[in-house]
């Protein structure tokens, strides 16, 4: 908390000075008109999504193409959505987000209180290594996994893709051990002091003044988790089973031509992920500058 | 030996609460611990072994010494296109990206009214992904009625096939990633708000043009930044799957066949285990290489504050 404080200090008074230099050379107008444009062209394919999606199939195949839709066929969004079997899709998908986050927010942030707080032998190598698992291609460990998964019997369920993440998951330790580090350890002495053991401490004083960085990694784990595709398309093979990822991309094989109705089918997935994102900005935005920088 | 006067002093009173701090450690770690072996040490080692076997899942694995590495290696031409097609994406996008990110994050480091609403404009592409973002941009490229293309005509240029056609496939994958650029520029937004103020009035004093503070501080100061943008930037592009599974399947004439891609259809389509096995040997070792490079290339380009500061 302290070193996120004073790197608001320091960009609060580097911000003010970059004004002063833009105001001075009169840049303002050159900097606005530079942002819209560059904004508009980021913004175009969502632009793009969503006048596609309401368009008349027909109309979507003309050149010059029309920017907005006429008629705006609103029926293209439930017709497209019964086609997919959406709500069993959405059904599966927040189950498997859902589950899957509590585990792996709740596990890592327990994991992690013995990397920033407790002293034992070999911690610092056990942290090297789990540093050393961030870099390594999840394809390595693929092949085995799979294999290991059907000789439990676990193919086409959903244990092989929310069992790991009770045991934490190395980005999101590595994350909040960066906040745990910069929560001061008096508060940890003095709940000793009055008696706590180590669950205590963690539940009672840790877990609570971390919850800007447990916000980060469920925001995180939510993006990751609603947009999950190899892992699933590995394990399960049943379209009763499919979230919304799979679900897409076989909607896409039965409707390959019928623009209207994918670019309704995808604007609604689009946008649980990017309502999260208006809310949680300033979390994942600080979650990534905590990693980021300090990695 | 111990005894019983030993745990009254101080000293042994300390001493157990350290063991008693270090046993809840282990309690604290043991689960990460756990799934480390269960899941990524045991696989890791399981896939070394299985690389030198021939298992197609129903028979057990067949012993067949680096037979799958010499297949790869000398006789099969995918595996090379892969591996070609990877490099390829990799060389350019990950460049492009960084150069990109960054003069957004310049552009975005001003305290202007509205900056906010545009930061969130250039973030939001990066938060969305997977297969609805891969339908969106195939509906992009399309040579015909895609928007892409519609731009091009309306400025004199002629719009290529993209997907569709061999030569354009890749630069638009390319182009694609670029539109995620905003993640990136995130990271050296924050590394150019902690840019200390002291350097840049001293830079003033010694009369420094917006050039030369650019040049001499902002950039040395950013070189850490970059590095690590590099780093995973290069490890995050050699395993690009969704998209190139969901916009092309690998084709056309297997101009966007990527190697997880690749890696996948040989395991999980044709269900020759060991050989993906080895082929994710290679890819581990490949990306080990080229961070071992890049660590050791840093020495000369990438400035640490605390070099000069201590």
């Amino acid at each position: 908390m302290a070193a996120a404080q004073t790197r608001t200090d320091g960009s609060a008074k580097f911000r003010r000075f970059s004004w002063y230099r833009v105001r001075r050379n009169g840049a303002k107008v050159v900097w606005y008109v530079g942002l819209i444009l560059l904004g508009s062209l980021f913004s175009l394919p969502f632009f793009w999504m969503i006048s596609s999606s309401l368009k008349v199939e027909a109309r979507i195949w003309i050149y010059p193409p029309k920017w907005l839709p006429n008629p705006v066929l609103w029926e293209n969004y439930p017709e497209a959505l019964r086609l997919m079997h959406f709500g069993q899709l959405l059904q599966n998908t927040a189950f498997l987000t859902g589950v899957g986050t509590l585990a792996v927010v709740l596990s890592s942030s327990w994991i992690v209180y013995g990397f920033a707080r407790l002293d034992f032998p070999g911690k610092n190598v056990i942290f090297t290594i789990l540093l050393a698992t961030m870099m390594l291609p999840g394809q390595v460990t693929m092949v085995p996994r799979f294999i290991m998964f059907k000789e439990l019997h676990w193919l086409n369920t959903y244990l092989p893709l929310l069992v790991p993440a009770l045991f934490g998951d190395a980005f999101y330790i590595f994350l909040l051990r960066q906040f745990y580090m910069g929560i001061p350890t008096e508060l940890d002495d003095a709940a000793r002091i009055d008696g706590c053991n180590y669950v205590g401490i963690w539940w009672r004083i840790l877990l609570p003044l971390a919850k800007p960085a447990l916000a980060t990694v469920t925001v995180f784990s939510i993006i990751r988790g609603w947009n999950d595709f190899l892992w699933p398309l590995i394990i399960l093979n049943d379209s009763e089973k499919f979230n919304l990822a799979l679900g897409l991309a076989t909607f896409r094989g039965l409707y390959h031509t019928q623009w209207a109705y994918l670019m309704a089918a995808s604007v609604v997935i689009l946008l649980p992920t990017i309502i999260l994102y208006f809310f949680a900005q300033r979390f994942i935005v600080e979650g990534i500058a905590l990693t980021g920088l300090k990695g | 030996m111990i005894t019983r006067q030993t745990f009254k002093t101080f000293e042994g009173r300390r001493r157990a609460r350290f063991d008693r701090e270090a046993l809840w450690g282990y309690v604290f770690v043991g689960p990460w611990i756990i799934g480390f072996i269960i899941f990524t040490l045991g696989p890791v080692l399981a896939s070394l072994g299985l690389s030198f076997a021939d298992y197609e899942l129903l028979t057990p694995p067949n012993w067949i010494g680096i037979k799958n590495y010499v297949e790869l290696l000398t006789r099969d031409r995918l595996f090379l296109v892969s591996l070609y097609n990877t490099l390829y994406y990799t060389l350019l996008s990950v460049p492009l990206g960084i150069i990109l990110a960054f003069l957004l994050a310049l552009l975005l480091n001003v305290e202007l009214p509205g900056m906010n609403f545009f930061r969130t404009v250039f973030y939001l592409p990066a938060v969305t992904s997977g297969v609805a973002v891969s339908l969106l941009w195939i509906w992009l490229f399309n040579p015909q009625y895609g928007l892409i293309n519609y731009l091009l005509r309306l400025v004199g240029l002629p719009g290529p096939g993209w997907l569709v056609d061999p030569t354009w496939s890749k630069p638009a994958f390319i182009l694609m990633s670029l539109w995620g650029v905003g993640g990136t520029a995130v990271i050296f937004l924050a590394g150019l708000q902690g840019v200390p103020v002291s350097l840049y009035e001293a830079a003033v004093i010694d009369g420094a043009s917006e050039w030369q503070k650019f040049w001499h501080v902002t950039v040395p100061m950013m070189t850490p930044v970059i590095f690590f943008n590099l780093v995973m930037g290069i490890i995050g592009s050699f395993q690009v799957f969704t998209s190139a599974y969901v916009m092309t399947g690998g084709g056309p004439q297997d101009s966007t066949l990527f190697y997880v891609l690749y890696l996948f259809r040989q395991g999980f389509a044709l269900l020759r285990m060991g050989y993906a096995a080895a082929m994710a040997w290679i890819l581990f070792i490949i990306i080990i290489v080229l961070t071992l490079i890049q660590f050791r290339l840093s020495e000369k380009w990438v400035f640490y504050e605390s070099q000069s500061a201590e």
